[in-house]
């Protein structure tokens, strides 16, 4: 399969940086998944013969980070934070709204593939919780009615 | 290495430097459990179960990533660490089935050993337990996903030992999982080395599962039957209608030159002895038709025909085939038989290696061959030709993990890019029939460097390589049948000149080498003594003809020349495997010895229902001259060993089968050596070691124990120590003072070309090896159903 220049520039710079070709592997898979949108079984494919490596390591380490997926998700990856900070300040109510609000469950991708949602460990964002990041965004200190906001903004942009 | 001092549960204990603390443990008796950590395999440290106090040290440390250090002081038993053993049984039950009672693993689980050992009788969990049904990957692995404790042995034996890589583990934390590598199958080599090394009943065996319990079988410890090379397999028998029935195969105890290796056919295709189709009554051709007679019957028919024809058209108008899977008593009483009773030097068998040229070119030199084990331990391999992984899986185990474990160098000559390249220090592909060249190039033949030059490796590459060869000591070089005659002399002369080196010959099936080396040539005696010599043999078995016989394309001609009267076939299919006409023996009487109707006993006039070597005692000799013993473990009623049928066709021509069987007294070591004062006291240890191993010393004609004897006193390079030898162990034979031996026609030489999933005449009966190839989609090639 053939990916971007952008990518493949960035997959020759990360292959100067290791001592051994199987570690470009995790970067690597970001880039390809910011690219496909998921993991398919082509770009596994690919990025497997590219390393020298077979196609089930590369699924073990797939598996291993939430934040790879082999399926496909919605343009806008909701990942709701629930661990205790964000938990002691309504980190539950929120994932609940977003989860009647957009009718989709944990994991789950609306039907016009604009959102899915998660509900994910510590972002790192707990001075400020509780939070939650949009693909790579933050937004901080939600509320249910900043969450409306939110998702109205992020609705307008992807109908554009 | 310099030696550690450390104390242990106040026991001084002193190991090599670099030495694992569990390793150290173990060298003085004390016991410390764990799960991941396997000896061979790279460290894991995830069960946690080897938790020691070390002083100095404030946490708990496991034993098995620790290397031991000067002073070391170590506790393995205080209430602290008993407390975090007892935790980790804790956690691991926390989600395990306990469905023990219908657990294969039941009775030999190490999880329940551990449990009892170390275990708490109470949980502290409430948690209902999270099941999932048990998946089928292959048809002869399943995988039972709550019973898992994730000790990676499985990943670590598939990936490092096997290099086959099938394995992994996906998720993290508490979902984690194994995780075939074809999302819900296997694709790989079916070896089951995972399901042998599963400390738990997580992965089950297709073959074995739900069939019995460990303890309602008898655990027989053999050879394997399959390739030539000679992994002992502990056969778990029962009994059933029939007699005694295999149901599973292993080698978990670590006995012999495979340690716990075992490839597909060892540990599942022992199936072809329960086969439907197995024959279980003489049949006498009647009227143009098998028909099913008594065992009287037939042997009073055989007698009668094979003395009618020697006393009026000579010895000469018999020919005889004997088997690569027979053994070595069987063999060379075949020999003997052919030569003292039939008067026929016309004896051949399917040769799979130039065994003959081998021995013809080691002449005068001591201790040039290499044992199985050896092939692990030695610093440098050299392998011309063949494809172990294929052909001689347990060799390639060998190799590869010799490569890893040790860091020996592997030189690979291939016509094809085969796996253990993935090992070698050097690979050199070349092209098909070149072998012989290579020889002569290594050998100082700088002429034949440009026809072996190609693209990727040029002239200046083989003479590089040449250089490295002959820089290397105690190098061990393996080579195929596709080097023959004098070829091989040419590479025993390029061998000799490097200090230490060894050789190994490979042929393809379980006793190709006891074959050869019992003598079933036509111009050949056991210990390739030649026929035309009038040597110990003519004195030893009498009158014998010292005109060198037909070998099998010869006896072909002169059968359809209406010359060969008679043939003998023991436990070979030779009109199934060289693609003889079946019509060429129609005018011969034919009599054959084999478990199936094959191709060849088909037009048979005779055909006698033979055992198989998992139904017999006596010895096989693997492909690097490792001799051992194999035990009786199955039984199928109504079949006999070729041995007792050799005897009785013996008997049924009016000879005094003493002279072919040396039983009872007259002065063998099988007859207990009561009356043989000196030595009496080893005989009697025999007699003693025969007992408890179930073999029942027989003082009978169809004691192959008898012809043991005769083969370690006449045949060279087998008078190895027979306690050693009835022990379980191998023992190296040496070929130095064998031949002089003779060259052969190398056409005669047809290799099995038996891959993993293929066992010729087997391979073609056992239900598993059946299965697997059907589920690999894959038509078997021809040359997987042909063979003897």
């Amino acid at each position: 399969m053939t990916f971007s220049d952008q990518f493949e520039s960035r997959f020759a710079e990360m292959l100067s940086h290791y001592p051994t070709k199987r570690s470009v592997l995790v970067p690597t898979l970001l880039y390809a998944q910011d690219e496909v949108g998921y993991l398919s079984q082509e770009v596994i494919a690919e990025l497997a013969q590219r390393l020298d490596l077979t196609e089930l390591e590369v699924r073990n380490v797939i598996s291993y980070y939430s934040m790879l997926t082999t399926k496909p998700r919605g343009k806008y990856n909701l990942q709701v934070c629930t661990n205790i900070s964000c938990m002691l300040r309504g980190a539950e109510e929120i994932f609940d709204w977003c989860r009647q609000r957009l009718d989709i469950d944990h994991k789950g991708t609306t039907a016009d593939g604009l959102f899915s949602l998660e509900e994910v460990e510590c972002i790192g964002a707990c001075s400020w919780a509780p939070a939650m990041q949009v693909n790579y965004d933050f937004h901080e200190n939600l509320t249910v009615e900043k969450m409306d906001t939110i998702l109205d903004e992020y609705k307008n942009r992807g109908m554009q | 290495m310099a030696d550690v001092n450390i104390t242990v549960d106040g026991k001084k204990v002193t190991a090599p430097a670099g030495t694992l603390l569990i390793e150290a443990c173990k060298s003085v008796g004390i016991e410390v459990p764990s799960f991941c950590y396997y000896p061979g395999l790279s460290l894991q440290g995830a069960c946690r179960m080897c938790l020691v106090k070390i002083e100095k040290i404030p946490k708990l440390q496991t034993a098995c990533t620790t290397v031991i250090s000067e002073g070391m002081t170590v506790t393995t038993t205080s209430d602290e660490v008993r407390q975090a053993r007892k935790s980790m049984v804790e956690l691991l039950l926390g989600n395990h089935p306990l469905d023990c009672p219908v657990c294969d693993a039941g009775g030999e689980c190490e999880l329940q050993d551990m449990t009892f050992a170390y275990g708490a009788a109470e949980s502290k969990y409430m948690e209902a337990k999270n099941h999932k049904d048990e998946q089928q990957w292959s048809p002869v692995v399943y995988f039972d996903r709550p019973r898992c404790i994730l000790c990676y042995r499985c990943v670590r034996v598939c990936g490092e030992g096997m290099d086959v890589w099938a394995l992994g583990v996906q998720n993290r934390g508490v979902v984690s999982i194994i995780a075939p590598n074809k999302e819900d199958h296997l694709e790989c080599e079916e070896c089951g080395m995972c399901i042998d090394i599963c400390p738990v009943g997580a992965l089950t065996s297709g073959a074995y599962r739900y069939k019995t319990r460990p303890w309602e079988m008898k655990h027989v410890g053999t050879i394997c039957t399959h390739c030539g090379d000679g992994c002992k397999t502990t056969l778990g028998v029962r009994r059933s209608d029939t007699g005694m029935e295999i149901v599973r195969g292993d080698n978990r105890d670590k006995s012999g030159i495979n340690g716990d290796f075992l490839c597909i056919k060892g540990r599942y295709a022992f199936d072809f002895a329960d086969s439907a189709e197995r024959l279980n009554q003489p049949l006498i051709r009647k009227e143009g038709r098998l028909t099913p007679s008594t065992w009287e019957e037939a042997f009073e028919l055989v007698g009668k025909h094979f003395a009618e024809i020697r006393d009026k058209e000579g010895g000469q108008a018999i020919g005889v085939i004997g088997s690569n899977r027979t053994t070595n008593e069987e063999n060379y009483l075949l020999s003997k038989f052919a030569r003292v009773v039939l008067k026929t030097n016309n004896l051949d068998h399917h040769r799979t290696a130039d065994f003959p040229a081998f021995v013809a070119a080691l002449t005068g030199k001591l201790d040039i061959t290499a044992s199985m084990r050896d092939v692990f331990n030695a610093p440098a391999i050299l392998l011309i030709g063949n494809n172990p992984t294929d052909q001689h899986p347990l060799l390639g185990w060998q190799i590869r993990n010799n490569v890893r474990l040790h860091r020996a160098r592997l030189y690979v000559i291939n016509t094809l890019p085969i796996k253990l390249r993935r090992q070698a220090a050097n690979f050199t592909q070349i092209p098909a029939g070149t072998e012989g060249k290579v020889a002569a190039f290594l050998a100082g033949q700088d002429s034949v460097a440009e026809a072996l030059a190609s693209e990727s490796t040029s002239r200046e590459n083989w003479i590089a390589l040449r250089d490295k060869l002959r820089g290397e000591q105690n190098l061990i070089i393996i080579f195929g049948s596709e080097i023959r005659g004098n070829d091989i002399e040419v590479l025993v002369k390029f061998g000799s000149a490097i200090p230490g080196a060894k050789f190994v010959c490979l042929g393809d099936y379980a006793n190709s080498r006891g074959a050869a080396d019992m003598g079933l040539y036509p111009d050949l005696l056991p210990g390739y003594h030649r026929v035309a010599d009038n040597g110990k043999f003519h004195r030893e078995w009498g009158g014998i003809p010292t005109t060198p016989g037909l070998n099998l394309p010869q006896m072909v001609d002169a059968a359809k020349a209406g010359k060969l009267q008679a043939l003998y076939v023991v436990g070979s299919n030779p009109i199934g495997r060289f693609g003889i006409d079946p019509f060429a023996f129609s005018k011969s009487f034919v009599v054959v010895q084999d478990m199936f109707l094959t191709e060849t006993a088909l037009m048979a006039d005779v055909v006698l229902p033979a055992a198989n070597a998992y139904e017999k005692s006596g010895t096989f000799t693997n492909t690097c001259d490792d001799l051992q013993l194999i035990k009786k473990a199955g039984e199928v009623t109504d079949t006999k060993t070729d041995f007792e049928m050799i005897v009785r066709i013996a008997d049924a021509m009016g000879f005094d089968v003493r002279k072919l069987v040396h039983f009872g007294g007259g002065g063998t070591r099988a007859d207990m050596g009561q009356s043989r004062g000196a030595q009496s006291g080893e005989a009697d240890q025999h007699g003693v070691w025969l007992e408890a191993h179930g073999l029942e010393p027989k003082m009978s004609p169809f004691d192959p124990m008898a012809i043991l004897d005769e083969i370690q006193r006449l045949v060279p390079g087998y008078d190895v120590s027979r306690m050693n030898l009835l022990a379980g162990n191998d023992q190296h034979t040496n070929l130095a003072g064998s031949g002089p031996s003779t060259l052969h026609n190398p056409e005669l030489i047809v290799p099995a070309n038996d891959g993993l999933f293929s066992s010729g005449t087997l391979g073609r009966y056992s239900r598993t090896l059946n299965s697997v190839i059907e589920n690999r989609h894959r038509e078997p090639a021809e040359t997987e159903v042909a063979a003897d």
